[in-house]
């Protein structure tokens, strides 16, 4: 006797807590691979999950086994040519197996590795620590686009607590005159005729006319009742329907600072406050591009593999970035169609002279156009006249501009703080 | 033989299609006289495939980062092509139950329904291992309240005290099984009645044992007594019963590990066998069925491509060479026991007397119900599958610089194949032997095991970490030493590590 059951419908999520065990297990190892491939990827792309590689013999489980060494007898399949007595080297790797053992792989990833995917919720948990972010801010960043729910119409099919009372009744209102119109014109006619005969009572035969049209008028006033008053299809149910909150197009400037003193840690730092950056712009933005601006003492526009990886060397005129960044805007930004964000990051050096001439450029044009402007220092040194000069800046422009000395990771932050608290509500 | 209409043309599968194929494969099963626990067919899909591979293939099972670990990599493998996902998962329970993959065609279900419904099946019913140390009709009920038990401790306990102590009974999951003592039968419910008791009890007479302690008296001392007085195999069942600190709900999880392990110690003794049990059976079952008509010939194609690669045997110098393939020899061995009862050779009479010539149902069942895959092979591999199989020996002498080809299939590499390939499975060769050897109850509390060497071969690498579990679980010096058969000591390990003069000079 068999039974056979079709479980396809039960749950099939049951490892997800086994999973979860594992990655907090190796928090550690998942964080230095995500790290790594935030470095390597690009801005844009970098919400979207990924392959975590970890060295297999980090996670192993112990148990006893035999070492190499002793004497082993093994037997083996598929003898060619051997005959007893026959001496042969040790094949390497030891095991003592003669054997091709131990498979090299062609995708990049040996026995020695171990691999999986995450998801982008996952990454960007992983990305995210040592950022410090407030769970709130982190939640709403993994989002990647809000709704809203509108009313569009009505179906025939839905819940309940959907049904649209006056819509339905007309419906059946409607159902009942079509299909109850042919009777009715028999009724009407019946009738008529009932009248037409009247006057010539009493006489018997036509009484007993008028008793068979009463009967036959009885009849098809019993038929029209049982039409359902209200039929399954009368109903409608309002339509709701998801519509994307519209939301308007976002320019992201990142400028960078590449002369010789940025070290490539300090790149990769900068590369943080850039992401954290876009994400949070892109959470409120439908469309969102980025411009990347470096500058040592000439500005350039670039694209992102130059602008994070690309060697340069030379002196610093950060102006040279500033009014670049202007110039673009003027082309290709409308401030009346375009959110503006100007991302700025250095290292706090730059000429002499020319932090003066970039509080001014900021001040008589760029801070006019943009939503907001955001400075970070990369340093643990002193402070340098910009930083001096644009604390003058900031105290004129709080609203928009915000500046912000990073030593480590979890300094980023609260440069946004003030960014989303503020313009949250304006950009939606 | 009047030939019937065929069941079914097409690959697509329906849940009555799959009923009358069982029917049929039943009705030819207990034709040839195959005993079976009733059955439980489920039809899965391939994400509860991968679920029910991560969770050593049971229905339900505690939570551990380890499955987690085996759910990744499997879910990694499949996606990107590199493995298929097994056709079939069947599990030693009453009723059996067996997991068909929808994916399948309706030929692989009735491959699959006659591999483990009616092979493997009837394999758990009558092995007299499987019979000994498992209970079938208990499984699922313990691993339920183990299950449940588990989350309780995380509860009470914290998930991380939880997931140490099970890091490191897993560790010794092999060494928590008798080998030798028939275990008490499970059942959830008196386990559930038991455990209170049990707790007051082991703590009870854990202290009697150690109360004896600080008793010091004048004179001479007494003979130490070792203890164990025998040394204990089971690692795991000493430490439940005398670890020292263990708190009673810890216990009970080494318990649980063990009793599981225990549960799986016949599949890793009965792999061969079992495996070519049920090929043998599949095989058997659905030529019979093609002879009656019921399958058509397309059907058989299907089957036997499958077929011929499930037992396909790469040579040793292929890439693809991956050890001894367990349905490969499983099923050659029983067809040639079938050969060997009905078309025997003059060699075969010699070899094997005792059968040859008889009725290969009852030699086949014989075989089935009293051997393990070391037993079975000693006592069946014939010349004949030597010769086919072109089996050879090869001896690995560390002390000598090559390697040497001691047997080949010849007449005077026969037996000694035979004794070797039977030796590879014996489970006692395989695993390190190590059992508890003494306990310092009067001094340290320290744990003394002995690793009783085989052929000279050394522990792996990994020694000290399990050694750092074992301390973990005692929690007192754990002292392993590795003993050659004449009784000195090769090797000793400690945990903790003791470090020689100059380590704790450059330590310094």
């Amino acid at each position: 006797m068999s039974y056979i059951i079709d479980r396809r419908l039960n749950s099939k999520k049951k490892s997800t807590v086994n999973r979860q065990r594992f990655l907090r297990r190796y928090k550690k190892h998942i964080k230095e691979a995500v790290e790594d491939s935030v470095n390597r990827r690009s801005i844009k792309e970098i919400d979207q999950g990924g392959k975590i590689t970890i060295p297999r013999k980090d996670i192993s489980e112990p148990v006893f086994h035999h070492g190499n060494g002793g004497v082993r007898n093994k037997v083996f399949p598929g003898n060619k040519d051997f005959i007893v007595g026959d001496q042969f080297q040790r094949p390497e790797g030891g095991g003592g197996s003669g054997s091709g053992q131990g498979q090299a792989s062609n995708q990049g990833e040996g026995e020695d590795e171990f691999t999986f995917q995450i998801n982008q919720d996952e990454y960007l948990d992983f990305m995210f620590e040592g950022l410090e972010l407030p769970y709130l801010v982190k939640k709403q960043l993994k989002q990647a686009t809000q709704y809203e729910t509108r009313r569009a119409g009505f179906t025939n099919a839905g819940s309940p607590d959907k049904i649209h009372v006056v819509r339905s009744l007309r419906a059946a209102n409607a159902r009942r005159i079509a299909l109850s119109g042919k009777d009715r014109r028999e009724i009407k006619r019946l009738t008529q005729e009932v009248e037409a005969l009247k006057p010539q009572l009493p006489n018997d035969e036509i009484q007993q006319q008028i008793d068979e049209l009463n009967e036959r008028i009885e009849k098809l006033q019993l038929k029209l009742k049982r039409i359902p008053f209200l039929d399954d299809f009368d109903i409608k149910y309002n339509n709701m329907i998801k519509v994307p909150v519209p939301s308007s197009k976002a320019v992201m400037f990142c400028v960078m600072d590449v002369s010789g003193s940025m070290t490539q840690s300090v790149k990769d730092m900068a590369k943080r406050f850039f992401i954290l950056l876009y994400l949070f712009l892109k959470r409120n933005y439908k469309q969102i591009e980025v411009v990347f601006v470096r500058h040592h003492t000439h500005a350039k526009e670039v694209d992102e593999q130059e602008f994070f990886y690309s060697r340069e060397t030379g002196g610093t005129i950060v102006s040279s970035a500033l009014d670049l960044s202007n110039q673009i805007i003027d082309e290709r930004y409308s401030p009346a169609d375009w959110n503006i964000y100007v991302a700025q990051a250095s290292d706090g050096d730059n000429w002499d002279g020319d932090s003066l001439k970039c509080s001014e450029i900021l001040q008589s044009a760029l801070l006019k156009k943009i939503q907001y402007f955001a400075y970070v220092e990369i340093t643990t040194g002193p402070h340098q006249n910009l930083w001096h000069e644009y604390e003058k800046v900031q105290s004129a422009w709080e609203e928009q501009f915000a500046m912000q000395q990073i030593k480590e990771p979890s300094d980023i932050f609260p440069v946004f703080r003030s960014l989303f608290e503020k313009k949250v509500e304006g950009a939606a | 033989m009047s030939k019937k209409s065929p069941i079914s043309t097409g690959a697509e599968w329906s849940f009555e299609l799959i009923e009358k194929y069982d029917q049929e494969i039943g009705r030819i099963a207990a034709e040839y006289g195959l005993d079976t626990y009733p059955n439980q067919i489920e039809v899965i899909t391939s994400e509860q495939m991968m679920d029910a591979y991560s969770s050593v293939g049971m229905p339900l099972n505690y939570n551990h980062w380890s499955y987690g670990k085996q759910f990744v990599e499997t879910e990694q493998n499949y996606k990107r092509g590199r493995m298929g996902l097994a056709y079939e998962i069947v599990i030693n329970s009453d009723p059996c139950i067996s997991y068909l993959m929808e994916e399948n065609t309706m030929t692989m279900q009735a491959l699959v329904i006659a591999h483990a419904c009616y092979g493997h099946n009837s394999f758990f019913k009558g092995n007299y291992l499987f019979q000994t140390w498992t209970d079938a009709s208990a499984i699922i009920d313990y691993l339920l309240f183990a299950k449940s038990y588990i989350h309780r401790c995380e509860e009470r306990h914290g998930v991380h005290a939880v997931e140490e102590l099970l890091d490191s009974c897993h560790a010794l999951m092999s060494y928590g099984v008798n080998r030798y003592v028939r275990p008490q039968p499970l059942t959830a419910d008196e386990e559930k009645d038991r455990q209170q008791s049990r707790e007051e009890y082991i703590q009870r007479h854990l202290n009697d044992l150690w109360n004896t302690i600080p008793k010091k008296e004048d004179g001479a001392p007494p003979p130490q007594a070792r203890f164990p007085k025998e040394p204990e195999e089971n690692l795991l069942y000493f430490i439940e019963k005398n670890a020292p600190l263990l708190e009673p709900w810890q216990r009970e999880i080494v318990r649980i590990v063990r009793k599981v392990a225990q549960y799986f110690y016949p599949q890793k003794q009965t792999q061969v066998m079992n495996e070519g049990w049920a090929c043998f059976w599949h095989y058997t079952l659905l030529h019979h069925m093609h002879d009656e008509g019921l399958v058509t010939d397309g059907f058989m194609m299907e089957f036997l491509h499958s077929h011929t690669s499930v037992v396909y045997q790469p040579p040793f110098d292929s890439p693809y060479f991956n050890g001894i393939n367990p349905y490969t020899l499983g099923f050659n061995m029983m067809q040639d026991i079938r050969r060997i009862c009905e078309n025997p050779t003059d060699e075969d009479r010699e070899w094997f007397p005792e059968f040859a010539g008889t009725d290969w149902k009852a030699t086949l069942d014989d075989a089935m119900r009293n051997y393990k895959d070391e037993s079975f092979i000693l006592q069946f591999l014939s010349p004949n599958l030597i010769r086919e199989l072109k089996l050879f020996n090869i001896m690995d002498d560390s002390s000598r610089p090559t390697l040497e080809v001691t047997s080949i299939h010849d007449e005077e590499g026969y037996r000694k194949i035979r004794e070797n390939l039977s030796a590879q499975y014996n489970l006692g060769n395989r695993e390190p032997n190590i059992q508890v050897y003494n306990v310092d109850v009067r001094g340290d509390r320290s744990l003394t095991l002995r690793h009783f060497m085989h052929n000279q071969q050394p522990l792996a690498e990994s020694t000290h970490e399990v050694l750092r579990h074992i301390h973990r679980l005692w929690g007192f010096d754990i002292l392993l030493e590795s003993v050659m058969p004449d009784g000195t000591v090769s090797k000793v390990y400690n945990c903790p590590e003791i470090l020689s003069v100059g380590e704790m000079e450059q330590l310094i």
